[in-house]
């Protein structure tokens, strides 16, 4: 275990390498002045030099680009160009709000998708799973924006139960819809997954022996059945970060939750480089790091893996 | 004898195909999507077959009214048409998503074929790559790419097209890795082929069916991408239609005009279901070992 540990964290070293020269390169070298569109449309050449200087645009490209990855292993994202903050002290101030949601979201997620998908892998009441699985297509299929503005649409507008948007200083009642957009697509997965490890299941040995001996069905279906679908449930979530991470972006904005996701399209708005440089490269570190810790589990709950994570 | 060979091959694969199809059509849900699917893109390519309107001319006497026999889909703030707006976005979005689809399917294909055919450091390096890209999540990577680039249809289906090359790279990679030590590819090298014939002739065919299969449930992802950036006003730019743009510039009139938000989006959704159950439908046609037991294992 310690060894397929320490395999892993040595992975991560060049994938993190590799995240930060992208977010460089996409900031830097793809076509778009930053300068030119931080002066908007009137400028004068010597406004334009001066900017250049003080970001160091001036400079060679391989300097800045050791200058940045110096940068960045200090944390140190650089300032906004609208408020002069430091990028780090407004995702500190973010990042917790956009945290409650996604862990909130997480937790209706599986919840949620355990619950359907046992529902519609047991086969009890046939019609019900049937209409739970068409359900499930929609929930992958369904952009999250829409799904957000229906949400609002039908608890805020009809019927006046729930806040169409704001923060509300963190009470629940302006956490419930967002939190429900942001885990639909994700609840759907999960209720497939487990749909799936349920069927397999079913016909495993083990389930056999378990019904031979003389075992309940509630016990076969608890202990046994259930137990096995839920491994894979630990993947889909960790894969899953990222939409929640993405998706935050667009669950944020509509209602209007002051998370990173906002944050990023606000950032976009003021053409606010420096912020929307530092807020993905947050996220992507972030995503990184759960995947890894999402394989060091998996390794923890099924010794196999770690014997393939071995032999390659 | 080579000839010989090769008509026997064409046979086969046209009888493989056949099945395929007819596995296709057995699956209902899968030919419900299809139909769905090919109706929408009939009235999206050809709009004036349901519309008579301008999609970008103004009515402003004839704004926000609600769905009508004249507007069935009811009118937006600049009084222009509806269902004309959603028609023409999706000529827009398939446009978009098609071509960026392809653009991932070449990029995969040329970058998994050689890190799965030659191998070693190369292989090493490209699959490090496809790690690294697969390290962001994709809708971040995508709009942190289309926040400093000029917004429009191009950059749009190149950013889409560039980021999903990753998936597809491993996947034709995974495909030549598994083929390439097959009986009948050794006999072709020994028989003198070169790497572009072997390759081309003898082991990209095989990848055939689990690239359409990707291709088809990547693009649901990719026009969902793509009106989410749109949406955030990051895709398709104004005045033209499309679907993420006039569900997010209906939000104002959400109280007086919600059919601005609700319908565009239900086309949208219908289509990207649509799609998911065509994509289904052909894995399961195309590949019948994966088929779950329809009723389970039980009893």
């Amino acid at each position: 275990m310690g060894r397929f540990i320490a395999r892993r964290l040595l992975l991560l070293i060049p994938i993190l390498f590799g995240v930060v020269t992208v977010t460089f390169i996409i900031m830097y070298v793809i076509p778009g002045d930053p300068v030119l569109s931080l002066v908007g449309e009137r400028y004068d050449e010597e406004t334009l030099d001066r900017l250049r200087g003080e970001l160091g645009l001036d400079r060679p490209l391989a300097l800045r680009y050791i200058d940045y990855l110096g940068r960045v292993a200090r944390f140190d994202f650089g300032r906004s160009f609208v408020t002069g903050r430091p990028v780090l002290d407004t995702i500190q101030e973010r990042f917790p709000r956009t945290l409650a949601l996604a862990g909130a979201a997480m937790l209706i997620a599986v919840a949620g998708g355990l619950a359907a998908g046992a529902v519609a892998g047991s086969g009890r009441v046939p019609w019900v799973g049937k209409g739970l699985m068409a359900l499930t297509l929609v929930g992958v299929s369904i952009p999250v924006f829409w799904l957000g503005l229906l949400l609002i649409h039908l608890f805020a507008i009809k019927l006046e139960i729930l806040p169409p948007s704001g923060y509300g200083g963190g009470s629940i009642r302006y956490l419930i819809l967002p939190a429900l957009t942001l885990s639909f697509a994700s609840m759907a997965t999960v209720a497939r997954v487990t749909r799936a490890g349920f069927l397999e299941a079913g016909s495993e040995d083990f389930v056999r022996t378990a019904r031979a001996k003389g075992l309940g069905e509630r016990a076969v279906m608890g202990k046994h059945v259930f137990r096995n679908a839920l491994i894979p449930v630990v993947t889909i979530v960790g894969t899953d970060f990222g939409s929640y991470l993405g998706g935050s972006v667009l669950t944020e904005s509509i209602f209007g939750w002051p998370g990173l996701g906002r944050l990023i399209v606000q950032s976009i708005l003021r053409r606010d480089f420096p912020v929307i440089q530092g807020a993905v490269l947050f996220m992507a570190i972030l995503f990184v790091l759960v995947n890894l810790i999402v394989d060091i589990s998996y390794g923890f709950i099924d010794p196999r893996i770690r014997g393939e994570g071995a032999k390659e | 004898m080579a000839a010989g060979t090769n008509t026997g091959d064409a046979a086969a694969r046209r009888g493989e195909t056949e099945k395929a199809v007819a596995r296709f059509f057995s699956n209902r849900t899968a030919a419900a999507g299809l139909i769905v699917l090919g109706v929408i893109v009939i009235v999206t390519i050809l709009p004036g077959l349901v519309t008579r309107f301008d999609p970008i001319g103004m009515d402003l006497p004839a704004s926000l009214q609600a769905p009508s026999a004249e507007h069935p889909l009811g009118t937006d703030s600049f009084g222009r048409d509806v269902l004309s707006r959603v028609l023409h976005g999706g000529r827009v979005s398939l446009g978009v998503g098609l071509t960026a689809r392809t653009i991932s399917l070449i990029l995969g294909l040329l970058a998994g074929t050689i890190a799965g055919y030659f191998g070693g450091r190369l292989d090493n390096f490209i699959m490090r790559l496809a790690d690294i890209t697969f390290a962001f999540p994709t809708l971040l990577l995508l709009i942190a790419i289309m926040a400093v680039v000029t917004p429009g249809m191009g950059a749009l289906s190149v950013a889409l097209g560039a980021v999903g090359w990753a998936a597809m790279a491993r996947l034709v990679r995974a495909q030549i890795l598994s083929i390439r030590g097959r009986d009948y590819v050794q006999a072709a090298r020994a028989a003198g082929a070169g790497h572009l014939k072997l390759i081309v002739r003898y082991i990209l065919p095989q990848c055939l069916s689990p690239l359409v299969v990707v291709f088809t449930l990547g693009l649901g992802m990719t026009i969902m991408a793509e009106s989410s950036l749109s949406f955030l006003g990051l895709g398709i730019q104004p005045p033209h239609p499309s679907w993420g743009g006039m569900i997010s510039r209906g939000i104002p009139f959400m109280r007086t005009a919600p059919w601005l938000t609700i319908l565009p989006g239900l086309v949208l959704t219908l289509v990207i279901c649509s799609i998911n159950l065509v994509g289904d439908g052909l894995r399961d046609a195309l590949d019948p070992r994966r088929l779950v037991p329809p009723k389970g294992g039980r009893k």
